[in-house]
Formats: structure tokens, C-alpha cells, sequence
């Protein structure tokens, strides 16, 4: 069907790598340790950057090694922080809706393997003369820069968001002003006294008459 | 590896993180569901790139704007995460019910 010629071994790898991708992104949401889970992720992340790479897409692949690398390492170190469990040293699935859930991730990947099974897409693959960090260079610091910058621009926007939401600081007052542990039970009492403000939230209110 | 098998791969994928996104009660749990949804798409793009458009650089391009897009939803992600973490004292979507009616 393909007009692209490859050899067997190709073929073989692109099995495996499909495989493994597939396997970890499940094992994701499937191991009781939240660190695992990061890592799970990665190697599935990892497992579809060789596919490009076979794909001869060389830039894109190692990019994604990079990215996924160093924000799987925040995710995971995300997990310790605020988990109550991120050794996964007790079983643990906390889930909500989960047969909506998987009547929706089942119905997306019929819906969407249909489309590939059944749609006919173009048959033209890459010329072989292309190089294609070359031809995406070009693209991205030529036709296309004002794309590429908003790209950047969008992304300093966000530091900027990222900073205000996560600051002390919040929009109506200390953020963490009346903040109460949740119970050990739903609707049950706090497991633990509320955060103490370092401040003394005392001083404050005489400033006020 | 055919276009047709890219395709199918990159739409199990989507289908698990649209499970994840959906189900997990854990914010940063949630959040790998959507980054594996950005990862089928991403692979889609690519296959598309090799197999059906002739080499145009712009299908390239996309799949770096989707790494851009995956990497401010991180960083957006992690922000509403920490503002949660403040007001609530856990990373549960349960603990949010200001808005329920």
C-alpha cells in the first residue's frame, strides 16, 4: 500500500515500539506508585520519538527525547510532593466515572481507528532527496517564523500565568487563607489542623479600623 | 510500519489518555492522561508528514507546536495544581466543588 520501501528489521522495530508505547501508556494509569507511573509515561513517550525517528522525522525524535526526559522528571517529583502515597507501598486506584471513562477511551479509539482503517488518505511519501531538519529549519525560520515566535511568545505568557497562580500571594488575600486538609472520609471531619499562616493573620486586622 | 498501522497506534493512545483524563481523581494523574492524548496526536502528525504530504515542512512544524502547547499545559498544569494544593490541601478534583450548583 505504501510506496515508502523499508526493510524488515523496520518492521520489527516499529512492532515492538508500538507495542511498548501502547503497554506503558496503559501501565500508567495501572500502578499503584505514582513515580512509576511518570516513568511509564516516559518510556511510552520515548518508545514513540524512535517511531519518528524511523519515520526519518531525526529532529522531532530526539526533541521528544529531551522534552519528555525533563518533564517527566517535574512530573515525578511533582508526585512526591504532593501524593500521599508516591512509593506506591499500598494498592492503590483512585478513579471517578471509570466506565465513562472507558466507554469514552474505547468509543475515541474505535472512532479514530476507523478513520485510519477506512479513510483514503494521499499516497505520497517524503522525496528521497529531502532532508528533513533541513527543509524544517527553513520552514520554521522562514515561511512560517511568525508562527514559530508566536510560539514563544505564548510560552513567556505562560511563565508570567504560572507565576501568579502559584504565588503565596493569592487574588482575594493569602492563598492559603481558611485552607482545610480534606477529610480521611468524604464529608468527614479535617485529618489535621487547618494551615497556621506564618505571618500571624492578627497583625493585620488591627491595621485595619 | 504503514500509515494505516501509525494511525491505529496513535488512536490507542489517544483512546488510553482519554480514559486517564477522564477517570483519575489525582490532578497530576489527570494531567498524563491529556500529555498521552498531545503524544498519539503528535505521532499522527508525523505519520502524516511521512506518508501523505509529500515532505512539506509544515507537518513538521505542527508537531512542534503541539510540543509547545503540551509544554505549557504542563507548566499550566503544575500552577492550578499548586493554587489547588494552597485552598484545599490535597490534588483531588473532588476537593473543587466551589463552582458546584
Amino acid at each position: 500500500m505504501e510506496s515508502m520501501n523499508h526493510g524488515l528489521g523496520v518492521d520489527i522495530a516499529f512492532l515492538l515500539l508500538a507495542t511498548l508505547a501502547v503497554v506503558t501508556g496503559w501501565r500508567v494509569f495501572r500502578t499503584d506508585s505514582m513515580v512509576r507511573a511518570s516513568f511509564f509515561l516516559l518510556v511510552s513517550f520515548i518508545a514513540v520519538g524512535v517511531i519518528m525517528i524511523l519515520l526519518a522525522a531525526e529532529y522531532l525524535g530526539v526533541a521528544m527525547f529531551f522534552m519528555m526526559a525533563v518533564e517527566m522528571t517535574v512530573m515525578a517529583l511533582f508526585m512526591v510532593m504532593f501524593m500521599m502515597n508516591p512509593a506506591g507501598l499500598n494498592p492503590m486506584n483512585m478513579v471517578h466515572q471509570e466506565r465513562i471513562a472507558i466507554g469514552a477511551g474505547v468509543a475515541g479509539f474505535l472512532i479514530l481507528g476507523a478513520m485510519a482503517l477506512l479513510a483514503i488518505f494521499p499516497d505520497q511519501p517524503v522525496p528521497a532527496g529531502l532532508e528533513p531538519v533541513r527543509s524544517l529549519g527553513n520552514e520554521m525560520l522562514g515561511d512560517s517564523m511568525l508562527i514559530f515566535e508566536s510560539a514563544g511568545l505564548v510560552l513567556l505568557t505562560t511563565m508570567i500565568g504560572v507565576v501568579v497562580l502559584s504565588s503565596h500571594r493569592g487574588r482575594y488575600g493569602a492563598a492559603a487563607e481558611g485552607s482545610m486538609p480534606p477529610g480521611l472520609e468524604p464529608g468527614g471531619d479535617p485529618a489535621g489542623k487547618p494551615e497556621e499562616d506564618e505571618e500571624g493573620e492578627g497583625g493585620h486586622h488591627h491595621h485595619h479600623h | 510500519m504503514t500509515l494505516t498501522t501509525l494511525l491505529l497506534l496513535a488512536a490507542a493512545l489517544i483512546g488510553i489518555g482519554i480514559y486517564g483524563a477522564l477517570s483519575q481523581q489525582s490532578f497530576v494523574m489527570l494531567m498524563m492522561g491529556l500529555e498521552l492524548i498531545l503524544n498519539g496526536v503528535m505521532l499522527a502528525a508525523v505519520a502524516f508528514w511521512a506518508f501523505s504530504g509529500a515532505g512539506a515542512p509544515e507537518g513538521q512544524l505542527l508537531t512542534i507546536i503541539v510540543m509547545a502547547v503540551m509544554a505549557i499545559e504542563m507548566a499550566m498544569g503544575f500552577a492550578l495544581v499548586v493554587a489547588v494544593f494552597r485552598g484545599k490541601q490535597a490534588d483531588m478534583t473532588e476537593s473543587l466543588t466551589g463552582l458546584k450548583h
